[in-house]
């Protein structure tokens, strides 16, 4: 069993409650911060620790966290991004819901050492459930003196606050989600300037997925290097997956990075197996913007090593063999799944949730769901399998936020490593439509 | 000839405007501009489950904005309906992770038995469907959501039933945002 940082309590009775977390062992990084640390050390620990963004794009915490202009007298922010949407991504919903105070004291140990003092939390309008019960654990840490005023006599102040979106994926990307924060249209910002000079309200900002911001609690009670010691190379500590799709247990698991993959498709422990006794066809290994792989690809390397769920395994062979470790979004795919379909299905959702700044990016995404859906309706030719590659390689690098990419990656990758499936559905339409041809759940709805 | 009466101006009931007066104060004083996203979830709640251009104009009034300030911020997030809907708005996720577990059956199988097309209301007023986008609860897929909760793996017909059962057991009235609902099965307990 690998050790567990963030869900050691998970299934502690009550853990969302002040009182019980504070029993096992919660609000000792607040503590420990406030009480004998600078915020200059607490941003060090954080840089020894090796932390990388949990959210997807993987950049180092602690240098992001030193890129923060300080300039005198301007207030600054912490913003956690908790607009979790890429599909196959479902680990801060379960964070936040049992460990509401896990978040809260990131928050608050974070902004320390940042000197914000007021934060919020921006969490998908989806699940204003979630927020209920943020805002309630919020409560109880004022009334226990952990925000407000003067937090544990420290003379430090912090006023943290969750405010809920309205339904964007786009609103995931941090420029976009600050725009939504200040009450407008989720349309990313250009860069530079970067949020850390010019964020929020057009001040110095830092926003961080939900499991980074946790993931500071433990970095701060045992210290960066020993949360460094957990993991492989440049890949330390753990990492929530939350693994769905044709597995036999989908879910939530915190692994230390390094598992391979195998193991945590097949043992156990972990999602115990394809379902129904079948065989793997695919995954996509970081939520749905990263190249898909074939099951050999997935487990193991061109080079025919093992792979890891590591950054650096999974990335193995750059996108020509290998994939991202990404937002830890693990949609696993048996022999039965319409990859054609599958790509269409993804297509649309990034058209769906193209915010229509960029026209590559508008029209592109457009382009790439009719072409598909053409050709998973069996009225497709073999230069439309050609026209999409073309039509993501020009929305790729052409865009203001890396939902260009995120279109485009897909669609690139599926062709890449499944072009027969492609002309299968030119050369046999009829076939490739009939019913059974595409996928079809158990049977218990017909 | 006697002058029409005006339809009466939508107007916050009490509790709402407490809880928008809250919600105010999250943000710096000279951007109150930052609680529109939470004060049209609470309009939704309030009106009926949508957000009619008067609500919209109330919203603007309450913040000091201008309408089209409003009206180009509810237009681009999804969750905020601009025409009437039943009594329960079904919102089923479409995405990848839901399709490969029957989000696609699940939708015929909803059409059938509310007699409803995606998009459309029922018969009865009770259900509209709609599909949306990734809900971001794929390893208990498919997942529909209704007001503030998440149905999660609706693959049976005893699980969609189950759902449609307490749905139509709710009494119908208003139902404000920050009234605590259920959690979905996957959350509940440990």
């Amino acid at each position: 069993m690998g050790r567990k940082l963030l869900t050691e309590h998970i299934k502690v009775e009550g853990i969302d409650t002040f009182d019980v977390y504070r029993k096992h062992g919660g609000y000792r990084s607040v503590e420990k911060a406030l009480k004998t640390m600078t915020p200059d050390e607490v941003v060090e620990e954080v840089k020894k620790s090796g932390l990388r963004g949990r959210g997807g794009a993987g950049f180092p915490t602690g240098m992001k966290w030193s890129f923060l202009a300080k300039p005198e007298g301007v207030p600054r922010y912490l913003v956690c991004n908790a607009d979790e949407s890429e599909p196959g991504t479902f680990k801060d919903r379960e964070l936040m819901t049992r460990l509401p105070h896990l978040l809260i004291e990131g928050m608050i140990t974070s902004s320390y050492a940042l000197g914000a003092n007021t934060s919020y939390i921006y969490i998908r309008g989806e699940l204003l459930y979630v927020l209920r019960i943020l805002e309630k654990a919020i409560a109880e840490a004022y009334a226990n003196g952990f925000l407000g005023k003067n937090i544990l006599g420290s003379g430090y102040n912090l006023d943290l606050h969750v405010h809920p979106g309205g339904g964007a994926y786009i609103c995931g990307e941090e420029t976009a989600l600050l725009e939504s924060l200040e009450g407008k249209r989720g349309n990313p910002r250009n860069k530079p300037p970067f949020p850390a000079v010019q964020g929020l309200y057009a001040r110095p900002t830092v926003v961080n997925n939900v499991e980074s911001i946790a993931a500071v609690v433990p970095i701060v009670n045992d210290g960066g290097d020993e949360y460094a010691k957990i993991g492989v190379g440049r890949s330390t500590g753990t990492k929530l997956i939350s693994a769905c799709g044709h597995l036999n247990k989908p879910g939530i698991y915190e692994i230390e990075l390094g598992v391979p993959v195998e193991e945590f498709i097949y043992s156990d422990e972990y999602c115990g197996g394809i379902w129904k006794g079948r065989d793997l066809k695919a995954v996509v290994a970081g939520g749905s913007s990263v190249p898909i792989l074939p099951k050999e690809l997935i487990l193991k390397t061109a080079a025919g090593e093992d792979r890891l769920m590591t950054y650096e395994s999974l990335s193995d062979g750059g996108f020509v063999t290998g994939t991202m470790l990404g937002s830890g979004g693990f949609i696993a795919m048996d022999e039965t799944t319409c990859i054609v379909r599958n790509t269409w299905n993804f297509s649309r959702f990034y058209h769906h949730e193209s915010c229509g700044q960029c026209s590559p990016c508008r029209e592109g995404t457009g382009w790439l769901e009719k072409v598909l859906h053409r050709l998973e309706h069996g009225h497709g030719s073999m230069h439309d399998i050609d026209l999409i590659v073309s039509v993501a390689k020009q929305i790729e690098g052409n865009t203001i936020c890396p939902l260009g990419e995120a279109a485009a990656w897909p669609v690139a990758a599926a062709v890449r490593h499944f072009r027969h499936e492609f002309e299968w559905h030119v050369t046999n339409p009829k076939e490739a439509t009939a019913p059974g041809a595409v996928y079809r759940a158990a049977g218990v709805l017909a | 000839m006697e002058p029409t009466t005006a339809p009466a101006k939508p107007q916050f009931s009490p509790a709402a405007q407490a809880e928008i007066k809250r919600l105010i104060a999250h943000y710096p004083e000279d951007r109150s501009k930052s609680a529109l996203l939470p004060i049209l979830h609470i309009a939704q709640a309030e009106f009926g489950g949508w957000v009619s251009p008067e609500v919209q104009d109330l919203v603007a009034e309450t913040l000091g904005l201008r309408p089209i300030e409003v009206y180009e911020v509810s237009t681009f997030y999804t969750m905020f309906n601009l025409k009437p809907v039943g009594k329960h708005v079904l919102e089923i996720c479409r995405t990848g992770p839901c399709m490969l577990r029957g989000s696609d059956e699940l939708t015929q199988h909803l059409e059938r038995i509310t007699g409803a097309k995606v998009g459309e209301t029922s018969p009865d007023g009770n259900f509209t469907l709609k599909e949306v986008e990734c809900l971001a609860a794929c390893g208990f897929a498919p997942v529909v959501q209704v007001r503030e909760k998440y149905y999660e793996n609706l693959d049976t017909n005893e699980a969609v039933d189950g759902m449609l059962n307490e749905l139509r057991s709710l009494v119908h009235r208003p139902i404000l945002p920050w009234e605590e609902t259920g959690l979905p099965n996957s959350l509940k307990n440990n």
